[in-house]
This record gives C-alpha cells, structure tokens and sequence, in this order.
C-alpha cells in the first residue's frame, strides 16, 4: 500500500488522515426526492465543520447515514476505516463507540441524576467501575458541572442538561463528536457556552462536526462551512460563512 | 461479560421496576388477574376430575368360573392378568366362602340359618379394578375368550357413562386452558409491549452510545422476568389461602357434600399449579421483554 494511504474505494484513494469518506451518497425513500444525491464529502482527522442548511437540506439525513442509522441507497460511506454500506449489525455498536453524539432535545435519561446518564455511557461499553468513578467526575469538570453531579436531570437549565449531554458524548474519549442542532433549544449565552466548549474539544485532537441553523455562531467562528440545499452540497468552505440563500 | 456488568443489569432491571411504577403494577396486575383465573379454574377442574376418577376406581369387573374349577387355576388366570393387563389396577380374588358370607350377610340375615351347605359353591370369583374404566369392553372380551370363565359381570352403563363424563371434562377444561392462556398471553404482551415502547428513547440512546443489543436487551428481560415471578406468585399466594379455607368451609358447612365430594390436599393441587403458573407467568415475562426490545434494536 502506499505510504499515507490506506484503502483503495472506488477510483480515489483515501489519504491517512482522512477519516469521514461519503463517495457519490445518494439517500432516498420510498417516496418524494432523494434526501441526499450524489453526495462527495472528505473530512479530516481533527477538524471542526459546521453543516448548515435550510429544512430539507439532507443535514439530519447525513447525520443519520454517519451513525449508521440509515445505509445508503447508493455510493459508498467510510467512516474510521468503517465501510458503513457493508459493516455488519453486530459490529455497529463496535463502530458507534468511536462516535461521540449530541442531539438538540439533549435526549438524557430524566429518571436518573447527572453523574448517573454520564456513567450510563461507560457502563454501556463495559468500562470497569473503578474506572467511571474516575472518569465521570474528571469529564463532568470538563464541562463546569462538577458541583452537580448529583442533580436531577428536570433540576437543571436547558444549557446544563446540554452539558450533561456533552459528558455523556465525550466521556468514551470519541474520535469523532457529531453534533445536531446542539444549541437549538438553548439561548444565545447557553450556545455560546456550548460552542466553546466543542472548540476546546475539537483543540484537544477530537474531529468536530455540527450541524446547525445558528447563522451567528458559524459565522463568528470562522470554521469550514457545507452548506446544503435539496440533498446536495452547495459550499464547502474553509473559515466559510452561513450565507442566507434568500 | 464482565462480573461488574453482569450485576449492573441485574440491578438495572431491579431499578427499573421501580422506576416504571405504573407500568410494573399494571404488568403484575395483569399477569396476576389471569393467573388467578386459571389457577382457579384448574383448581375446580382438578378436583371434579378426581371425584370422577374416585367413581371409577369403584368400578369393577366380576369374574365366574366353570364347575369345578380349583382355586389355583382361579389364581393363576389373577396373577397373569394382572402381569398382561396394564388397565388393571388391583385384583381381588373372592373365595366361594367368602361370597357366600357376603350374599347371607347382605340378604339372608337371620333366615341363612337353615341352610347346611353353600349354595354357591360355584360362585369363587375375581373383582377386578380398572385404572382407566374406557379400557373395560376390552378387557371383557379378553377374559370371555378363557376357557375357565363362565361369565364376565360389569355395569356398561356406568363405565360409560364415567369414561364418557372424563373424556367431556378433559376436552371443555382444554379448551378454557388454552383459551385464558391465549387471552392471558395478548394481554400480558401488550401491556408489557406499552411498557417498553414508552421507553423506545432509552433504547435508541443505548444504541446511540454502542451498547450491544445483548446489554441494551438484558435489563429489560430481567425487569420481564421479575415482573412474571411477581405476577405469578401474587395469585398462587391468593389461592393457596383461598382454596385451604374453602375446602375447610364446605367440609364443615356441608358434610353431606364433603362425602360425595372428596377434595384434593392443596399440596396436590399445588403439585402441578405452582411450576405451571410460575412457567407462564416468568415466559411470558421473558418472551414479551425480549422480543418487543428486538423491535426498538434496529436503530
């Protein structure tokens, strides 16, 4: 093989550090347009892309193809060396531990406190207990909710259960953090908080990608911007900008 | 898997009963309320079953022999029935004396007196007992084609009439068991699939973070199992109370019944009630938790 190279897939060869590959995507359901068409997408280790979009766009629709949720109706996904057309059911769990995931309505378990859903992600992946008394605590000072380990999920602030939410998704040390719409339900101070905090992720070695309608935050943080529209890619950008298309 | 793990989702399944208190009651309430008419229903069965295996028991076949037949030959036609004929349960060979101590004894009385020799010197026989009274034309024909038999005495009508009366209980009880179980299935997996619907997020975050479906899976069938341990064991509690007090109410109440009808211990009852309902109750606990999970898995 050659050097810096890893796999051969399709007529491109996929460079060392590339480690998210969508060759010629095209999702579609049973009805209406394709949510994806032909789509080419080459993300690289360590960096921090916004997708943005409007509704319809195939953001969510990508989203899902990354987490294996959905599978391709055509092209190829690679994701971490991960064929994600071909990889089998029983190794998907294996894949998704690499994958750090954080969803607008924070999805956490409200029937248990905070250290509780952030220790839910480590029991999942079998981390020994000594180790999630050790882990929990260190990752829920990462992100300043150290004095409330204890708290109910309904005692929190909607950007506090989004930082649990965060915990939760980086406590597994992912290479990768996917991010829908994180600061969809939270006020500008709260966005801000959150978009920092993925910053400082992203600058400790994690590759970043987040999905969002916040015009302001993409566009003060001068990070690559994709902009897509009716299941295509329109711009891609480094330090791009959200540009309103109306 | 790991030990820590492995206690983990024995706990979690513990701690999600609590945690679903609405669902947990209404699944054990369910699970419960069926158990209990079936536990009932097989109560009421088991025992008319055994009144009517009672009846059968004192059914019985007699035997006559030829003139001059010796007590030997009548003991060895006994000893080789009851060594080929499995439906025999108990033989009971009756001398000529003995038949004639009984006749003077139940019709005679007093008036027995003139007489010096035993009018029935021909009259040794064999009572024969069945296990299964269904089985006597068959055997009848059997022991009419031994040459020293001269005639075979059975009540047809009463053995037909019992085997008749088991065969009528065995089908109608089957068929209410099948029916309250298959009543009892619907609606313990439905109440149990709500349950687990209402829990699809948990789920799909689990499989979000990379839980196998074995982990994702486990806790819930223990939450089902536990739910049908429960559920079953509330009823078998009720009814072991409820049928001791019973049978004692009616044999004290209503002696002329309690001789006509003679109840079953609950131990023998209990004998087979207790692994069926248990059975049920934690299969279908297990089952409905474990394939309604399977549904949410695909995420």
């Amino acid at each position: 093989m050659e050097r810096g190279y890893r796999k051969k897939r399709s007529n491109r060869q996929i460079p060392e550090d590339e480690i998210i590959t969508l060759e010629n995507v095209t999702k579609s359901y049973s009805t209406g347009a394709p949510a994806l068409n032909g789509v080419n997408l080459h993300i690289k280790r360590g960096e921090f892309v916004f997708i943005v979009g409007d509704s319809g766009s195939g953001k969510s629709t990508l989203i899902k193809l990354l987490l294996r949720e959905l599978t391709p109706t055509e092209g190829e996904i690679t994701v971490l060396g991960y064929n994600l057309k071909r990889i089998k059911h029983r190794k998907i769990p294996k894949f998704r531990r690499n994958l750090g995931i954080v969803f607008q309505d924070f999805r956490l378990l409200k029937d248990r406190n905070v250290y509780e859903n952030v220790a839910f992600a480590q029991r999942i992946v079998q981390t020994p207990t000594r180790e999630i008394k050790r882990n929990v605590p260190s990752i829920l000072a990462t992100v300043n909710l150290a004095g409330k380990y204890k708290s109910k999920i309904n005692q929190l602030s909607g950007g506090e259960q989004q930082r649990v939410a965060l915990a939760r998704a980086l406590v597994n040390k992912p290479t990768i953090l996917l991010a829908d719409e994180p600061t969809g339900n939270l006020d500008p101070n709260n966005s801000w908080e959150i978009m920092k905090l993925m910053e400082q992720i992203n600058e400790n070695g994690t590759t970043v990608i987040v999905v969002t309608h916040n015009r302001e935050i993409v566009n003060a943080m001068k990070k690559r911007v994709i902009t897509m529209k009716k299941g295509v890619i329109i711009e891609d950008e480094e330090e791009g900008m959200y540009i309103d298309e109306d | 898997m790991r030990i820590s793990s492995f206690f983990y989702t024995i706990g979690q399944g513990i701690k999600n009963l609590g945690r679903n208190k609405w669902y947990t009651l209404a699944s054990i309430a369910t699970i419960g309320a069926c158990l209990f008419l079936f536990g009932i229903f097989y109560s009421i069965v088991t025992n008319f079953q055994n009144v009517v295996k009672t009846a059968e028991e004192g059914v019985s076949i007699t035997v006559f022999f030829n003139e001059g037949v010796s007590e030997e030959q009548i003991l060895a036609v006994k000893s080789e029935l009851e060594k080929n004929r499995p439906e025999v349960r108990e033989i009971e060979y009756v001398s000529a004396d003995a038949a004639w101590e009984g006749f003077k004894e139940e019709y005679l009385g007093e008036y027995a007196d003139g007489f010096t020799e035993n009018p029935l010197a021909d009259s040794a026989n064999l009572q024969i007992y069945l296990k299964d009274v269904s089985m006597q034309p068959a055997l009848v024909t059997y022991i009419e084609s031994i040459d020293v038999v001269r005639e075979v005495n059975r009540s047809e009508v009463t053995a037909n009439t019992l085997s008749g009366l088991n065969k009528l209980i065995a089908y109608v009880s089957a068929g209410i068991i099948i029916i309250l179980l298959l009543v009892s299935i619907f609606l313990i997996s439905n109440t149990v699939t709500m349950g687990i619907a209402v829990r699809k997020d948990e789920i799909n975050i689990m499989k979000y973070i990379g839980a196998t479906d074995f982990f994702v899976r486990a806790p819930f069938v223990v939450e089902g199992i536990l739910i049908g341990m429960i559920g079953s064991a509330i009823p078998l509690v009720i009814i072991y109370f409820v049928y001791t007090h019973a049978i004692t109410y009616v044999g004290t109440k209503f002696t002329m019944l309690s001789s006509i009808l003679n109840f079953l211990p609950v131990e023998v009852v209990y004998n087979k009630l207790l692994p069926i309902s248990l059975a049920i109750g934690i299969g279908i606990g297990f089952l409905g938790s474990f394939t309604t999970v399977r549904k949410h898995l695909h995420v």
